[in-house]
């Protein structure tokens, strides 16, 4: 009788899994999980008065102020919007559907700095509009209304890219029954396919927020890098960074990172929680 | 190529699947393995592949132990239920997997793959379709090409987890036939699971009867329907109805009441028979109660009747002969004429 | 004869109980024309006002081309890395389990969620030559920060997750018994690996690489602080884009924006034609 160990066939050996394992740690650790530790390395760097008071400078909390409120506008709007075309796209067959959602996901595949470019084009000083907005004492480019532009433009398609496929997975069912029981369109969204979608809303908007805030080449593009006025928090970051302000850079980008690390918190606890009612394909 | 399972064990995470399991599989044979889902008749067919390890016991191929041999090394065919073509590989490639994927010094050259493949295909009767994809092809066409796959390497046994499962009935019938004819032809040792017993009393020589990861009864499909050798066989297969009952003195009374019924041992008993196997009684002991149902079933008439008392009603179906009185209400009197008692 | 005749006709929308289309499609078509499509369309009326012989001239300019082919080669450089170790980095968290698999399956997707400027002046940091990583390398002799190499990092850490995420669910849904028929046919699990289930796999490598691919080229904020920006050897064609437009070069810039942007249609194109044809040839997506 043969005395060695019975061969899992379809898995590999102990040390081939281990060794698989070491290189996926290492590959993390090395170009994800160092850089993110560097961050509070050099924000602390010389203490946490330091870093504080790197904070309160006047041009970081403009930035931190300019930032949030660039989100407050750029992330409804993408609500609003993702919430129209998932509707109309999930609830309704219609020609030409497919390529919608291709021009949806389209932001995705064009370089942020393009997408600040097209607005400068669009509204800059040699621009048919620019000028004429001017006149009536609206300025665009190298002004909020060029950084929010940018920045809806590159979180576009996060919330609808959440819900359209959760949504067409779902039906339309519930919707129906609820219409044929005397309910309105609005009655319908509000107590049948909300209740539904809270928790993929909520993944679509953490992740848009994200993007919001932390937006570099785009927003660099259209701001004209103002201090106190047009500068975002990642813009911050650049121009201390080649100040050689390093506690200020590192500290700013430490807050960015922190949203970055609660983004990931809270998105891995809706996936282990809510998991089924995130992702299409799943009943529910 | 004999097979022989020695008192295996095999437990998923101290859950037992299988208790000492022994069976004797004869050259030659084409043996289903027939049971309830969670009975194990799975466990035990991946077991004989290798594709699971047992805690205890010993698995012979021939007179060679193969127990702890990779399922690489056993060289069994096996079909999968959902037959796991491959979707990358026309069905030639498919085919042709076994032999591709040897050792160069035992690998034939590509024209000879190529022809065996070919010929295979022709055997299975999918000529023409070798360049296919998987998903051009119907479920019983993947069925087919599964089969000619799992030949290709020339195994010792043909192993088929429910080969039928995923097809629709029309299908089934044809390819269940055209399976035993296969059989047949080429001679292979052959297991197969189902969970089927029609399929089961049809197709094999033997059927092997598992309950609760325990085999219940091998025997010929005339053994197992005709000569149940447990109240798990006798009602797993075939219809059959049950009543408690007590022998005294020789005589099978129910309620209290005589049968007609004779036996040798005394004490408690569940009396089986099936609905066919009774005659209506006209005088004698006999069974007798109400009709609460009947149906209409191809030539015959099913009836349901209430027997014993009103406070601990037995009900049992019973076929009559369609000009019998079996309206609902009208008293039928019966007797078994072909039953066995459990004690 | 009425309905006849409407039963014929061209419809492009099926009839619904549910009310909503018209006043959630304008809103989607309106937002998206006014946000995405005016915008790019202003790219591409400008470049077309150029006029061919300006186009030609200003994206065969010596420095533009040098741009381009510095973006192209890393980007192409990093996604291949992207896709070997994606590949392992999904395979690892589809097929094993060791404690914290649930934390690095999370953080793969940190550089999707990490800003691209403080992941550039982080990598930056650990790369320079008196930093943490590339105080090591220096005295080997290896350069990485201010290189073309350190472009190449910092695509490979922006890149990772686009591969994972994508060839993570396919894999998922491999069945174990396909698996297991290649073993019962003889196949060792090398064979297995790559003649059965690598090949089942191409379709979503492909995609994740030209996802890692598209999004290299494009990339500015985690590139421009390690790369050294210099002309002909570390200098980025979005990067280019910006200087050319700090100089009030607006041709140049909107040239090599459209080509750029062609280039992502290109790969937009491939991605789609992949997947068709994943889907006609296995039946099912990526």
């Amino acid at each position: 009788m043969s005395s060695r160990a019975f061969k899992n066939p379809i898995s590999e050996s102990v040390p081939v899994r281990w060794t698989l394992i070491f290189i996926v740690l290492a590959f993390l650790a090395l170009f994800v999980l160092t850089p993110l530790l560097i961050v509070f390395k050099e924000a602390f760097g010389k203490g946490w008065g330091e870093y504080v008071a790197a904070l309160q400078e006047p041009d970081a909390v403009s930035a931190i102020r300019l930032t949030l409120l660039v989100a407050a506008i750029a992330v409804p709007a993408n609500l609003l919007f993702g919430i129209a075309a998932s509707w109309a796209i999930a609830k309704f067959e219609f020609r030409g559907k497919a390529f919608l959602i291709t021009l949806i996901d389209l932001p995705f595949s064009v370089s942020p700095v393009i997408s600040g470019l097209v607005y400068v084009l669009l509204f800059g000083a040699n621009s048919f509009l620019g000028p004429f907005l001017k006149s009536y004492g609206v300025q665009v480019v190298f002004a909020v209304p060029g950084i929010v532009l940018a920045t809806i433009f590159v979180t576009f398609p996060f919330v609808a890219r959440e819900l359209i496929p959760l949504m067409q997975d779902q039906g339309t069912g519930d919707e129906e029954a609820a219409i044929s029981l005397g309910a309105n369109g609005w009655q319908a969204f509000w107590y049948v396919t909300l209740p539904n979608i809270k928790w993929a809303l909520l993944y679509g908007v953490l992740l848009c927020n994200a993007r919001a805030m932390g937006e570099f080449g785009a927003v660099s593009v259209v701001s004209g890098h103002i201090r106190g006025l047009t500068n975002t928090m990642p813009l911050h970051v650049e121009i201390l960074y080649n100040d050689y302000n390093v506690v200020g850079a590192f500290g700013v980008a430490s807050l960015l990172a922190l949203l970055a690390l609660l983004t990931l918190v809270l998105r891995t606890i809706l996936e282990t929680r809510y998991g089924s009612e995130l992702s299409a394909g799943q009943k529910h | 190529m004999e097979i022989r399972v020695e008192k295996i064990r095999k437990e998923f995470d101290l859950y037992p699947a299988l208790h000492d399991v022994s069976l004797d599989i004869k050259s030659g044979e084409l043996i289903a393995l027939l049971g309830p889902s969670g009975s194990g008749k799975t466990t035990l067919l991946r077991l004989i592949a290798g594709l699971e390890q047992p805690t205890q016991g010993r698995i012979f191929f021939g007179n060679e132990d193969a127990s702890y041999k990779s399922v690489q090394e056993r060289n069994v065919g096996f079909v999968f239920q959902h037959y796991a073509l491959f979707r990358h590989m026309t069905v030639a490639e498919n085919v042709a997997f076994g032999l591709t994927v040897r050792p160069k010094a035992q690998r034939p050259p590509k024209a000879e793959i190529r022809r065996r493949a070919l010929e295979l295909l022709d055997m299975v009767q999918l000529s023409g379709l070798e360049k296919r994809f998987p998903n051009q092809l119907s479920g019983g066409q993947r069925q087919r090409v599964a089969l000619a796959r799992a030949m290709a390497i020339e195994p010792r046994v043909l192993l088929l987890d429910e080969p039928f499962g995923a097809l629709d009935a029309k299908v089934r019938k044809e390819l269940r036939r055209w399976l035993r004819e296969f059989h047949d032809r080429t001679g292979h040792t052959t297991v197969f699971v189902t969970h089927d017993q029609e399929e089961a009393l049809e197709l094999a020589d033997r059927v092997v009867v598992m309950s609760q990861g325990k085999i219940e009864q091998v025997g010929s499909s005339d053994d197992v329907y005709d000569r149940p050798n447990s109240p798990f066989v006798f009602s797993f297969i075939g219809e059959s109805a049950n009543l408690p009952v007590t022998v005294e003195g020789g005589a099978v009374f129910f309620h209290g009441a005589p049968t007609g019924l004779s036996a040798q041992r005394d004490g408690a008993a569940r009396l089986f028979f099936r609905p066919q196997d009774v005659s209506l009684a006209q005088e004698g002991p006999c069974f007798t109660g109400p009709v609460t149902s009947s149906r209409r079933l191809a030539g015959t008439r099913i009836a349901e009747v209430e027997l014993g008392s009103s406070d601990q009603p037995c009900h049992v179906e019973i076929e009559v002969p369609l000009d019998a009185a079996a309206s609902n209400g009208s008293v039928l009197s019966f007797r078994p004429t072909r039953w066995k008692l459990f004690y | 004869m009425i309905s006849a005749r409407s039963a014929a006709r061209w419809h492009w929308k099926n009839p619904s109980v549910i009310p909503g289309f018209g006043l959630t499609l304008g809103f989607t078509l309106a937002y998206l024309t006014l946000i995405i499509l005016i915008p790019l369309a202003a790219l591409g009326w400008r470049s077309a006002a150029l006029g061919w012989f300006d186009f030609f001239r200003l994206i065969t300019d010596a420095r533009t081309l040098g741009a381009l082919k510095v973006s192209f080669s890393t980007a192409l450089i990093a996604a291949v890395v992207n896709v070997v170790f994606g590949v392992i980095t999904a395979w690892v968290l589809v097929r094993y389990d060791f404690p914290g698999r649930r934390v690095v399956d999370a953080i793969v997707d940190l550089p999707f969620a990490i800003p691209t400027a403080v992941a550039g002046i982080a990598l930056t940091a650990l790369y320079a030559p008196n930093g943490l990583i590339g105080s090591f390398l220096t005295p080997l002799g290896i350069k990485v920060a201010y290189t073309p190499i350190g472009i190449v990092i910092a695509l490979i850490a922006i890149g990772l997750p686009f591969v994972v995420r994508t060839v993570q669910p396919v894999m998922q849904e491999i069945s174990r018994e396909v698996e297991e028929a290649a073993a019962s046919l003889g196949a060792n699990r090398f064979q297995t690996i790559f003649r059965v289930i690598l090949p089942g796999l191409v379709p979503a490598i492909l995609t994740g690489f030209a996802l890692a691919l598209a999004r290299g080229i494009g990339e500015y904020g985690s590139v421009i602080f390690i790369a050294g920006n210099i002309p002909f050897v570390s200098e980025i064609a979005p990067l280019l884009i910006v200087i050319r437009l700090e100089e009030f070069d607006y041709g140049s810039a909107t040239a090599i924006a459209t080509i750029m942007l062609i280039i992502s249609f290109l790969m937009l194109l491939l991605i789609n034609v992949i997947q068709a044809w994943s889907r006609r040839r296995f039946g099912y997506e990526q």
